[in-house]
Formats: C-alpha cells, structure tokens, sequence
C-alpha cells in the first residue's frame, strides 16, 4: 500500500545539505505494521516527518519517491496533500501532553478531522465522536467529549490522540514512539489497543521506536535504520531468532537481562557519526566489532539471506553469541551483607495544597506516605514503580532536598531528619545523586571541569587548585571521559557522555551511597549498556550502595540486590530481586511484570491488564490503595491499608493474599 | 594661553567611572581564557563588529562632551582669576563654529535664507517682506545664491575624494598589521585575508564600516563649516549641533537609569523566584502596586518634588550646568525606580523555572550556600534575557525622557536632548510650510544609536551562549 522508494532528505543547514535520511526503501501491506527501529538521531522522525511532507522549516526531501496506493505523494500540491493527511495517513506523537491543545475541548479537536474530511457537523459528528472515544476505550465518553486536555491523564490523552487519528479513517497509522512517555501498564494498554483497531480496520501502520520489547509486541516485520540508512530488514520471525547485521545483533546483546547478571553487557563503542561527518564506506564500521578492511571503502549493497529477511552488510559470520567473552564483573551479592547502612523508617513527605488568598492548607499530598528501606554498604537496592507513585521524592527526601513532614532516616548512625547546617552539610558527603535527564542536570554554562569540583569546594575537600585540577582528571579517566573533556561545556557531549559527568560529579565527595534517579531512561539501549557498565565497574572499585530508582524491569532484573515495589507512596513489596522478580506476590507486582514488553518471540501472552491509571496521590483510594485496580480485590481491601506480611527473611507483601 | 578651570560634574565622573570600569573588565577578560574566548567570538561577528564600530563613534562623542570646565576671564594682574560662567566641554571647543554661528531663527538645511519672511529696511528708507539673508549659512557663496547645490556637490565630492584616500591609508595601515601578525599563510596579504573575511577579527566589517562612515562624516562636518546641514532651530542655533549635544544626554540618561534599574530587577528577581514563600509575596506585592500607580504620575511627583528642593538651595549650585546636571541625574533615578519591575517579573518566572532543573538540585544536594547557586547557576542562565531586555530598554528610556519633556517634567530646559529636540519640533510639526529637520535629524540619530545597541547585544548574547558557539 505505501511504497517508500530510495527517499533522501536532509536538512540546510547554511548552504551545506545535512543528510539526514539516505536512500531508505521500504513498503508497508494492508493490515501490516512494519517498525522502524534504531536509537535517537538515526533519521526515524524525519522518515515520519517526510512521509507526511510534514519536515520542519529546513528539512527538504531531495530524492526518491513516495507512493500510496500507488499515487505519488511527493508531487502533490500542498493542497492535495492537506487532504492526505488525515484522511489517509494519519500519525500519533510520542508526547500525549503537548500533542493536544490545552484550551480547546477534546471534541472540539476530534470534530476538526470530522469537519475537514468526513464533511460531519453537528450531531452526526457528535455521534461520530462519541463512537470514536468508545472505540479507543473512553468511558464515560458523552462526558468525556465537553472535557479539555488537563482533565486526562497521560494514557488518556494518548487515547484521545488515537482517536483523532482514527477520526479521517487512516489506510495507514504513523505512530511515532506512540508509549515512550507512558508507564508500563498503560504502554500494555494502548498497544493493545492499537493491535486491536489494527486488526479490525485493517489498517497500515508504521511504528517508529526504539524498544525491542514493543517490536516484538506489535510489528510484523522491522526494518532497523542507522544513520540515515536501512541496514537490515527482516520480518519478526527471522528477525528475533536470526538477527544478522552486526548493529542489530549489538542492540540485542545491550540489552540488560536477569540471564546477563554479573556479566558486562556488550556496548556498541562510539556513538552515530553526526549529519555533517558520515563516514564514506559502511556507516557502522568504526563502531563494528566485525569490521573489515572492505567496510571503509564502500558501503555494502543488500544481500539477502532468507526470503524475508535482507540487510547491508559484507560480514557473513554466524551469529556468534559475542556475549560470551565478556568478562565477569562482579556483583554486590559477593558482598557479604553487614549491618544496613541507611536506614530509612516510615519516612513521610506530605506536600500541602494551598489555596485562597491566605494560602490556608486545604489538603495534603501524600507523596510518600511511610517509607521503609535499608541499604548495607556496596549493595543496590532498586525502588521500582510507575509515574506519580512517589520513588524520585524518596531520593530527595534522603538527600533531604524537600523537607519530611515525618519519619527518620539514618545514615551510619546519626539520624538525618531535622539536621541543619553543618552537619547536614557533611552528612551529604556520604550520599551523592545522579539525575534522569543529563541534558537538564548539568549547568550549560559551566565548563565540565568546574561542574565536577563544584561538590568539593562546596563540602571543602581538596581546596587547593592544584590537587583539585588532579582530582578532577582522576575522576574523568574513572568514568571514561578524555582529561581534555574538564576544559569542555557540557552541550559538547553526547548523553551517555553527559550522564558520566554527572556521575563523576557526584563521585567527586567520594560518596558511599548513590541514589540513581532514573539514570538511563533517556538514553538509548546501547548508551544504557554503557552506563550500567560504568555503575557496576564503579561498585566493584568502591564498593559504593546505589539506590537505583527505576521503572526498567530489565534493568531491576541485571544490576539490583534488592528490590522494593513502589505504589502511591508507599512500598507493596520488598525483597531480595530474586524472590521479587521470580515469584511475585503482590497483584500489583505481578502486573507490572507482565506488562513489560519482551524483546523476544516467545513472550508470555497472556498478560495480567490493569484497568485505569494510578490514582491522585492527594487523594488515594481507602483501604489498599491498589484496590480499585486489583484484579483479586476483596471487601477487606476496600476498608483498611494491609500490614506488611513476612514471605521469607527478606522478603515482605503489604496484601491480604499472602498469609 | 588662556587659562581654565576643570569642572566635574557628577555625570562626567559617573561616566568615567563607567571607562574605567569598563578597562578593568577588559583586563580582567584578557587574563580569564574562556571570557577571552567569548570576546572573540563577539570580534568575529561581523554584524557585531559593524554595530560596536558605530556604537564606539557614539560613545566618543559623547566622552568628548563629558570633559568640562570653565574658561578664566580676562582680569587684571595680580586679582583674582576670575572664571566664565559658562561651563563648556571639549566637543563645544571642537564644534566651536557650530556652536557660534546662531541665525535669527528656523532656516532649511543648506538654506541660504531664513525660513520665515521679515522686514527688512532697505538703504532708501523703505521695507521690503522678504526671507532675509542668513548671517552664516551659505555666506562665502556672495550673490551666488542660486549655486548652493552646484557648491555643496561640488565640495562634498572633493571631502569625500580625501576621506577615502584618508581611508585607504588607513585600511593599508591595518591590513600590514594583520599581514605581519601571522606568517603561516605566505600566499595571502593581509588584504587579502581581510576582504576574504579569513582572520579572526571581523576587520572587513570593521573597515567597510568605518569607510561608510568616513565618506558621510567628513563630508558633512566639512560643508558644516559653510551651511547649516541640518538646519537651524527656532532660536537660530544649529541642529547638527544640537544632535551632537543630545548624544551625552541620551548615553547618559540610557546607562545611569540602567545602572540603577539593573542591580534592583536582578536581585528582587532572582530572589523571589528562588526563594520563594514570603520574600515571593513581598516582591511581587511591591512590584504589582508599583506598576499599578501610573508611570507619568509618580515620575511627575517625583521630579516636581525634586525641582522644588532644587529651586530652594541655590547655594549648591555654582553654575547653571551643574543645576541642570543635577536634575539629569536625579530624572535618571527616578525612571530606574520605576522602570525595573518589567525585567523582575521576567527574571522571577525565569528563575521560578531554572531552579527546578536538575543541575540546581545537584548543587543542593552538594550543600552548595544559596547565593552560591544564584551567582554561579541562575544568573549567567539568565544574562540573555538580562542583555536583550537592557538594549529594549535603552531605546525605551531615550523615549521615557522626550515623552517626560512633553510634559514638562523631563531634563533642564537648557539642557540639549533628543527629547527637548523633539518636543520642540513637535511644536513646529502642525506649522505650514512644515519645519522637519529637527525631528528628523534627532530620529535619523536615535535610530541609529538604537539599532547598533540591539546587533551589538546580539552579538554578544550569541557569543556568551555556550551552546551556539
């Protein structure tokens, strides 16, 4: 149905022409879903982008065509191709928050595709709409239609974006990382719904992401795009089991796996050569581990190894597990485990909700709402939970950046809660944070060297410039940047280099406990490798705790110790990864066990769904605050919160189930 | 020799206090390698360094006007000296022919004649209703009035011949400096590099600025000694001169009031954003009940306050300069007061974002003191709003002072600014035939002194943001 053929488009850039998409071809059948897989800057957008002749401002499409049902697209008047849009390929966004407009009503937005492409007015559209809510599982929709963005919540919104996608009657969807920014259970949801109205209207659809999990979950055949060029396409079946471009072999050895632990992942070294800097020959090659001479000197043509499966690539070796080689590393559980080292009790953090000109509390957010933890030195205990359920508070409770409204928290015997000045001061040597998102968590106009001693002179270590300078460089070469790097501005990095900064910021106060807030989740798969790498390398060298703060299964299941299940601001369950991860007992746990994509072909189908979304915390359910979504609630549920019961020596459930 | 007697006003020693300020930056950039770098990058733009060539144009005469004294009167030997009560500046002393040569009234630019028709009493005892002859303008042409074209032309093409050979030498003169300054590139001459735009000093556009200016200015200051180019004014005196005059004031009136603004936006700014709480509420009480008094109002009360106390010590006052200075100074104060909550409110939702970043939580989490991470975090994040705002504001300001002498209340009536010029030309506007050359040449002049501000802070802006070197 559509027919992408040798498009090339770039950016203009002064006079000189990025490139940013190189000849890729590929065609999508009815009913089909062909994902376009690849890490960040490889040219997956701008093929949506230049699909729908949507580039920005710069971007030109300088060759190639595009055919839908076998109409030329690229020739079309702007005209014509406003009623393309829409009507006959339509796209959904990664980011439900800013793909709607927040001041119209949400029916208002859906009856302006009606409007243009179904010429529906009035109450046949209002009928329509009302269809199309139901369709993507709004309840409640006559309600619903009169509501404006806010009042959605982030699965929401993703819904309604589909909704309005499938307003013009699309033959082809572009999803464009459609559940990057959604939490796992409602990423379980909207996929499936997306498979669904796939199957029922036998639309096309090309899905753009870069998670393996999802790919296995949804596509039919994959193409995976480096650098502007396909590299090897292959339908599912070939692609999960006989994966043979070297890239594509890499990404899955990156990925971090419970099978992988103690093990150092395989990295993909280097990073994709920048639109002004491709090299000539094959693009992967200076990241390859199978390079050959031939490589540099001319990019390979597509071979094909079985009927479906073709790729570009002159290296014909076997899949070669190149796991295998890698060397141990070792793990915190060697550590014999002592006494905890930070010990956190029912610690509490109520945010007040102030409202009227006096700014009287008129309620609370219980955004943690009784907290236990115990780190022991050179161990890692993971705090898993969704969006909203409070695990980034915690960290910063502990590092008392926001204030606790109750509860204690010590750290090798002296009870942080309620310290002041100087003494909090030199407590905060022991404990150091790395942030989520590397492009916000360093300061763009301080150069890389004086945002790392920025921790010393603050806690008064190494005050003379000299030893400073030295420590600096040590700390660098200790997460793998050049010396040179401490004279550079951050914006001059890559994100993995980024998150290495901030790590070796924060291991400048040579702390014994890290709290890692979400360290990878912007980061793509084989950058992530590199980072888990780093942390492991470090603990091992150190011997520093992390608390890992996570929504990644994967990741809980390769690096963690101990695992504590998070929901509403408090823990569920807490154990060691073991026993949480192998046998959970929490519904909620296992829930969002199953709802985590696969990147394999053998993935458990039959998923446990939850219904709904996490609950306000300003306002949580009574009783067991899972209740309302708990598939195996009962009347005890709804009345009182659970105590905490005892599976094993280390392993406790807060539910009425066990025990 | 006649003697003299320096007189330093407060704004002279406010601007040159603002040089050596500014010497001691441009020290202190030239021993830190990464402001150094910055600077650099603002000598490679060439829009940049286009603007700053006429920006430093500006600021020369302007520094010129700002060296003042007295001239000592002729007495006898052995009293004691006694001092004009004038108080002139060195550009006055330059612009002497200028300054001197007043005619009656209103009179066009390269007029021979005045613009309005007097009587005049001829020789036989009878009058005649004519435009009478101009004292100055045009007066070596004789009878040969109608030539004035023909003579202007003729003199400008010939200045102008003689700026662009100065020019040429000039440029000759620079481009063996930049040729000798490096000795890798044989193939090139220094000219060569410099038309191609190859070193790192934007000297092309410095040159082509400079050559542009060259070839208008001297022409202009040389048929400047024989018409009035820009005209004359209601009393006769001439308006390229006034233009000159006005340059201090409006340099004056856009940096002091920036001064005084600037510190108070920064700081309320800053701190209510990131502090929060009560210190917010203040803040933001005080600046929402300032904005809500009307502006014209409260400057009025102020200045009319101001003038009484003026007007009641006499005795402070030695000369007429020094009074008007004052009042200057005094008008500059006040617009700061009330001219700084715009830039805080903006600076307050700046920072209310900035302090939720990351890289701040990271400095907390280190104990880093809070002023610590308002000096170090938030304010270079917010130098671009800061220098984006301050060049809007200059030109504002320049407004604020003509709008303010409209009414009355703006700088001393003998004090010469782009708002008394205009204000007296608003006068003329409505009169037939129309006399527009005062309200031109102050506009031509405001424009361009506005327009080489905001692309020289571009500039700058551009070369102090990291992320688009």
């Amino acid at each position: 149905m559509l027919e992408v053929t040798k498009l090339r488009l770039g950016f203009a850039a002064g006079k000189k022409m990025l490139v940013a998409v190189d000849g890729i071809s590929f065609a999508i059948s009815k009913g089909e879903t062909f994902a376009l897989l690849g890490e960040s800057g490889c040219g997956k957008s701008a093929t949506a982008q230049g699909i729908m002749r949507l580039l920005p401002a710069a971007g030109r499409i300088t060759g190639g065509s595009i055919k839908l049902e076998g109409g030329e697209l690229l020739t079309l008047a702007e005209a014509d191709m406003r009623q393309v849009r829409g009507a006959r390929i339509a796209m959904i966004f990664q980011e439900p928050a800013t793909s709607l407009n927040p001041v119209l009503t949400v029916g208002v937005q859906i009856g302006e595709v009606l409007d243009r492409h179904c010429d529906l007015r009035g109450e046949p559209a209002r009928q329509r709409m009302l269809e199309l809510l139901r369709q993507v599982g709004i309840a409640d929709p006559e309600r619903r239609l009169d509501e404006y963005p806010f009042q959605f919540s982030g699965g929401m919104k993703q819904r309604v974006m589909i909704a309005i996608a499938l307003a013009g009657e699309p033959d082809l969807l572009i999803a464009d990382e459609p559940t990057t920014a959604l939490d796992v259970t409602v990423q379980a949801q909207i996929l499936d719904l997306l498979a669904q109205l796939q199957r029922e209207r036998g639309m096309g659809m090309l899905l753009i992401t870069h998670d393996l999990g999802v790919v296995a979950k949804m596509a039919h055949r994959i193409g995976v795009m480096y650098a502007g060029e396909l590299v090897e396409v292959a339908d599912r079946e070939e692609f999960f089991t006989r994966p043979q471009h070297p890239y594509t072999q890499a990404l899955f050895a990156a990925l971090p796996e419970v099978s992988r632990r103690g093990m150092a992942l395989t990295t993909i070294p280097g990073q994709v050569p920048s639109l002004a800097a491709m090299p000539a020959g094959c693009r992967f090659a200076d990241r390859c581990a199978h390079v050959m001479p031939v490589c540099r000197e001319s990019a390979p043509d597509w071979r094909s190894v079985a009927a479906s499966h073709a790729l570009r690539c002159y290296w014909s070796g076997g899949a070669t597990a190149t796991a295998d080689n890698t060397p141990r590393i070792g793990l915190g559980h060697l550590i014999p485990e002592m006494a905890p080292f930070l010990d956190v009790v029912d610690l509490k953090v109520h945010f007040p909700i102030r409202r009227g000109i006096l700014q009287r509390t008129v309620g609370q957010v219980l955004a943690v709402d009784g907290v236990s933890l115990a780190i022991s030195a050179g161990r890692t205990l993971a705090l898993v939970g969704e969006s909203g359920c409070g695990k980034t508070t915690v960290g910063k409770a502990l590092l008392q950046l926001v204030n606790t409204t109750s509860g204690s928290v010590r750290l090798g015997g002296s009870e942080l809660v309620g310290m002041q000045g100087k003494r909090l001061r030199a407590a905060r040597r022991h404990m150091q944070m790395v942030f989520q998102d590397p492009f916000a968590s360093l300061n763009p106009r301080l150069r890389v060297g004086e945002i790392i001693a920025e921790g010393m002179s603050a806690l008064g270590l190494e005050s003379d410039g000299a030893t400073r300078g030295r420590a600096v460089a040590a700390l660098l070469k200790q997460v793998g940047l050049p010396d040179e790097a401490a004279g550079r501005y951050p914006h001059e990095f890559s994100g993995g280099q980024r998150q290495r900064i901030a790590i070796a910021r924060a291991l400048a106060v040579q702390p014994e406990l890290l709290i890692c807030d979400e360290p990878t989740s912007a980061l793509d798969v084989s950058v992530q490798a590199q980072i888990l790498n780093l942390l492991k390398k470090l603990q091992e060298e150190l011997g520093v705790a992390y608390l890992f703060i996570t929504h990644n299964f994967a990741v809980v299941e390769y690096l963690a110790n101990d695992v504590a299940v998070m929901y509403l601001g408090r823990i569920v369950e807490r154990g060691s990864a073991q026993e949480v991860l192998r046998s959970p007992k929490h519904p909620y746990t296992q829930a969002l066990l199953s709802a985590v994509p696969v990147p394999r072909l053998d993935a458990p189908s039959a998923a446990i769904r939850l219904p709904g979304e996490t609950p306000s915390p300003a306002n949580p359910p009574a009783g067991c605050h899972f209740h309302p979504r708990c598939p195996q609630a009962m009347d005890v549920c709804r009345q009182r919160y659970p105590e905490s019961t005892g599976v094993s020596a280390t392993h406790t459930v807060n539910c009425y189930l066990v025990g | 020799m006649m003697g003299f007697q320096v007189v330093v006003l407060w704004s002279d020693m406010l601007i040159w206090l603002l040089v050596a300020a500014g010497i001691g930056v441009g020290v202190l950039v030239a021993k830190t390698p990464p402001l150094l770098a910055a600077w650099r990058r603002v000598g490679a733009n060439r829009v940049g360094m286009a603007s700053a060539t006429v920006l430093l144009a500006f600021i020369a005469i302007g520094l010129l006007d700002s060296l003042h004294f007295r001239l000592q009167l002729d007495g006898k030997p052995g009293q004691k000296a006694s001092y004009a009560i004038e108080v002139l500046s060195v550009l006055d002393v330059l612009a002497a022919p200028l300054r001197l040569r007043n005619e009656k009234t209103y009179s066009e630019p390269f007029a021979t004649r005045l613009y309005a028709k007097e009587t005049i009493d001829l020789p036989g005892g009878e009058t005649l209703r004519d435009y009478p002859r101009l004292k100055h303008g045009g007066r070596h042409l004789g009878e040969r009035e109608g030539e004035v074209a023909a003579d202007a032309g003729m003199t400008a093409f010939r200045v102008g011949v003689l700026a662009l050979l100065g020019w040429l030498a000039l440029a000759t003169a620079v481009s063996a400096l930049v040729g000798r300054g490096d000795t890798v590139a044989v193939d090139a001459s220094g000219w060569q590099k410099i038309w191609r735009g190859e070193n790192a000093f934007a000297w092309n556009a410095v040159l082509l600025t400079l050559g542009l200016m060259l070839l208008i200015v001297v022409p202009l200051f040389w048929l400047a000694g024989q018409y009035h180019v820009f005209g004359t004014d209601k009393v006769g005196q001439d308006v390229l001169y006034q233009v000159l005059k006005s340059v201090r004031t409006g340099l004056i009136i856009g940096l002091v009031t920036t001064l005084v603004m600037l510190p108070m936006a920064v700081l309320l700014g800053i701190v209510a954003g990131y502090f929060r709480g009560w210190i917010d509420d203040m803040i933001q009480y005080i600046y929402t009940v300032l904005n809500s008094i009307p502006g014209v109002l409260l400057i009025a009360a102020a200045v009319l306050m101001m003038q009484v106390v003026i007007d009641t010590h006499p005795q402070w006052f030695s000369t007429a300069a020094e009074r008007a200075d004052l009042r200057l100074l005094a008008l500059c104060f006040i617009l700061g007061i009330t001219s700084w909550t715009g830039l805080c409110r903006l600076l307050r939702g700046e920072t209310l974002k900035l302090r939720e970043l990351e890289y701040i939580q990271a400095a907390q989490a280190f104990g880093v003191s809070s002023w610590r991470i308002v000096v170090r975090h938030i304010l270079p994040n917010l130098m671009h709003i800061v220098i984006i705002a301050l060049v809007m504001d200059f030109s504002g300001l320049v407004l604020a002072e003509a709008v303010l002498s409209y009414v009355g209340i703006g700088v001393d009536p003998t004090m010469i600014s782009f708002g008394t010029m205009i204000n007296s030309a608003r006068m003329e506007l409505g009169r037939e035939p129309v006399v527009w050359w005062s309200l031109a040449a102050a506009f031509t002049t405001m424009f361009i002194l506005v327009l080489a501000a905001n692309l020289f802070a571009d500039a700058v802006r551009d070369a102090f943001d990291p992320r688009a070197a």
